[in-house]
């Protein structure tokens, strides 16, 4: 067999498997929310088909199929189908740039475990999500319901305005990494021996709030705020067509917690052990330089890619148990609130701590500190401060104090108050 | 079986059909009467250019080219269409017989500028050159997607880079009169 049909099986494979293992785990998600929200509201959730409620979503997605499909007179029909499609399909191909394990050695070959690890890396992530919104605009639009509608509008006004403090956050990682690419990522978090979550962590916090606002979660789900818009932008739609929104919502979901994992948590890599760092250095695999420069090779092994693939697909899911968990804790922020932060704290945020860590690295060069343990120091330490400085500021005693404390304050203040009366 | 890959995946192969569907939704979108069919024609134009840029070599190019065009300024060319056009549908754009002479003598100039191009007046572009794919790829492997286009944009281009800037600004200051004396 020739090289390129050899290449072509093999991507194929993982093409699949990657497909499959999406959506097999956004079918399971749909399920551990129940659970988890259960869980989180002291009650059970579903648990009656099949042990733990495991067959669930295949239930749920039985019933859709078998559902009748409403077409309202007024929709807009072309539209109004191609509305879902366009919200699943994006969300469903980003995870195609994201690598998932070590390099797999099989028959005198390596196979990189990644669908296709193109040049441009994490900027196809951001091309592809910000198409998501058409879909969601779409289906409002041509639901030909003002209630629809109002939550397409919202829908497009908060994914453009958190898409500019994401662009910011990712632009700190690529300042830290000096490339696009996830794999190049992963193998800078090896070399510097610390997950960007710590040397960036503004960047993360910043990332973390505008994913949730770009994946339509509470508290940022005002597209389908059923208190104020009946259902949002999916009123009209039943049986498949709607079930595609949450689909493509839980796709979202998964593919923005890999991100996470890979940009900020080292993707798949094992903490602590420098055993599994791999890298494509022209045509060899690597796993460092050694002092006077010279590329060491990396020892690859299968169960090796099986250990972090482990590692990766535990990180991926806690950042989706934290979603979650969010979801079923915090109540919806208010529209206003939401454009507020957006725009007048998350931006000038983003901005100001790009100059922070671009000043802190061109400081870091200068004095000739190399890649590694004290460049990643220094910068922990930095972003640090810049990280309480924004906690301090953005919560006023407000969360971090805790409803505690806030009672207390009102109580001291109320009791001031008293005293003061009592005194004439 | 290996001639079939080699010719589904080849660039001439992969070349046509987005260029098809580029002329093709270029096409829909000027004779669709909906202007919100027109829109969504010419994002599937912008998504099939950024595809032959990608053909190209150019990455970077083609991932701005939807980022910015296609899921920011198309984004917010849909909100105002949808806004806009509620009452009042399909109404003809090019009023007169002078501005459609004015698009002809425009889309002329255009083709004019391509047929110097390509009938050899003017320098073929690298990807037509016979070590233009070896150079790209040495360039690509040396300096990244991104550093292939950062170079030029901060060394050569720095003052067009900066003026371009300052006139964005420029128009961001204006929006921002124009919309706070309506409030």
């Amino acid at each position: 067999m020739s090289e390129q049909t050899l290449f072509l099986i093999e991507k194929s494979i993982i093409v699949l498997a990657v497909f499959g293992g999406v959506m097999l785990v956004v079918a399971l998600t749909t399920l551990v929310e129940r659970r988890v929200a259960g869980f989180i509201q002291d009650r059970y959730g579903p648990n009656r088909v099949g042990p733990f409620g495991i067959l669930q979503p295949a239930a749920d997605g039985l019933k859709n199929f078998l559902k009748e499909e409403t077409m309202p007179a007024a929709a807009a029909q072309p539209y109004f189908w191609l509305g879902p499609v366009i919200s699943l399909a994006p969300a469903l191909v980003t995870f195609a740039v994201v690598p998932f394990a070590a390099p797999l050695p099989i028959g005198g070959r390596v196979v990189e475990m990644i669908v296709a690890d193109v040049p441009i890396g994490i900027l196809y992530i951001l091309a592809l999500s910000s198409l998501g919104v058409y879909g969601v605009v779409m289906g409002g639009w041509a639901s030909n319901n003002k209630y629809s509608f109002l939550g397409g509008l919202r829908a497009s006004a908060q994914m453009v305005s958190y898409e500019v403090a994401l662009g910011l956050a990712i632009v700190v990682v690529l300042l830290m990494a000096g490339n696009v690419t996830l794999t190049e990522m992963v193998w800078q978090q090896q070399q510097l021996n610390f997950w960007f979550a710590f040397p960036i962590s503004l960047a993360f916090i910043l990332f973390v709030i505008s994913a949730f606002a770009e994946t339509n979660r509470t508290p940022f789900d005002m597209p389908e705020a059923e208190s104020e818009l009946v259902a949002g932008f999916h009123t009209e739609y039943s049986g498949m067509k709607y079930a595609m929104y949450p689909m493509g919502e839980y796709a979202h979901l998964v593919t923005s917690s890999a991100l996470m994992a890979t940009l900020f948590f080292g993707g798949w890599d094992i903490p602590f052990w420098t055993g599994d760092d791999a890298f494509r250095y022209g045509d060899m695999w690597i796993s460092g330089f050694a002092a006077d420069g010279t590329p060491i090779e990396a020892s690859l092994a299968w169960w090796k890619t099986f250990l972090t693939f482990g590692a990766f697909a535990a990180k991926t899911y806690f950042f989706v148990i934290f979603y979650i968990w969010v979801r079923w804790t915090i109540p919806r922020f208010r529209y206003d609130q939401i454009m507020q932060l957006g725009w007048k704290i998350m931006l000038p945020v983003a901005l100001a701590y790009v100059m922070v860590v671009a000043g802190t690295i061109l400081a870091l060069d200068q004095l000739g500190v190399g890649y590694g343990f004290t460049f990643g120091l220094v910068l922990t330490v930095v972003s640090a401060i810049c990280t309480g400085l924004f906690l301090l500021v953005l919560d006023r005693g407000r969360n971090l104090s805790g409803a505690h404390s806030k009672a207390q304050k009102r109580f001291a203040s109320e009791r001031k108050a008293l005293t003061a009366d009592s005194g004439d | 079986m290996d001639t079939i890959f080699e010719f589904l995946f080849s660039r001439d192969f992969l070349f046509y059909v987005f260029s098809g569907v580029t002329i093709g939704s270029a096409l829909a979108m000027v004779t669709r009467k909906n202007p919100v069919a027109s829109l969504l024609f010419m994002v599937a134009t912008l998504a099939s250019l950024a595809g032959i840029y990608v053909l190209f070599e150019a990455h970077f190019l083609a991932a701005i080219q939807i980022i910015v065009y296609a899921g920011a300024i198309m984004v917010l060319f849909l909100f105002v269409i949808m806004l806009l056009n509620l009452g009042h549908d399909y109404q003809k754009d090019l009023k007169g017989g002078a501005w459609a002479i004015f698009a002809f003598v425009v889309a002329g100039a255009m083709a004019g500028v391509l047929a110097r191009q390509y009938g050899g007046i003017e320098a073929l572009p690298i990807y037509r050159d016979a070590h233009g794919p070896q150079v790209i790829d040495a360039l690509l492997a040396e300096q990244g997607a991104v550093g292939v286009m950062a170079h030029p944009l901060f060394t050569d281009y720095v003052l067009a880079f900066e003026l371009t800037g300052i006139l964005l600004l420029v128009a961001i200051v204006g929006a921002l009169a124009l919309a706070k004396r309506r409030v």
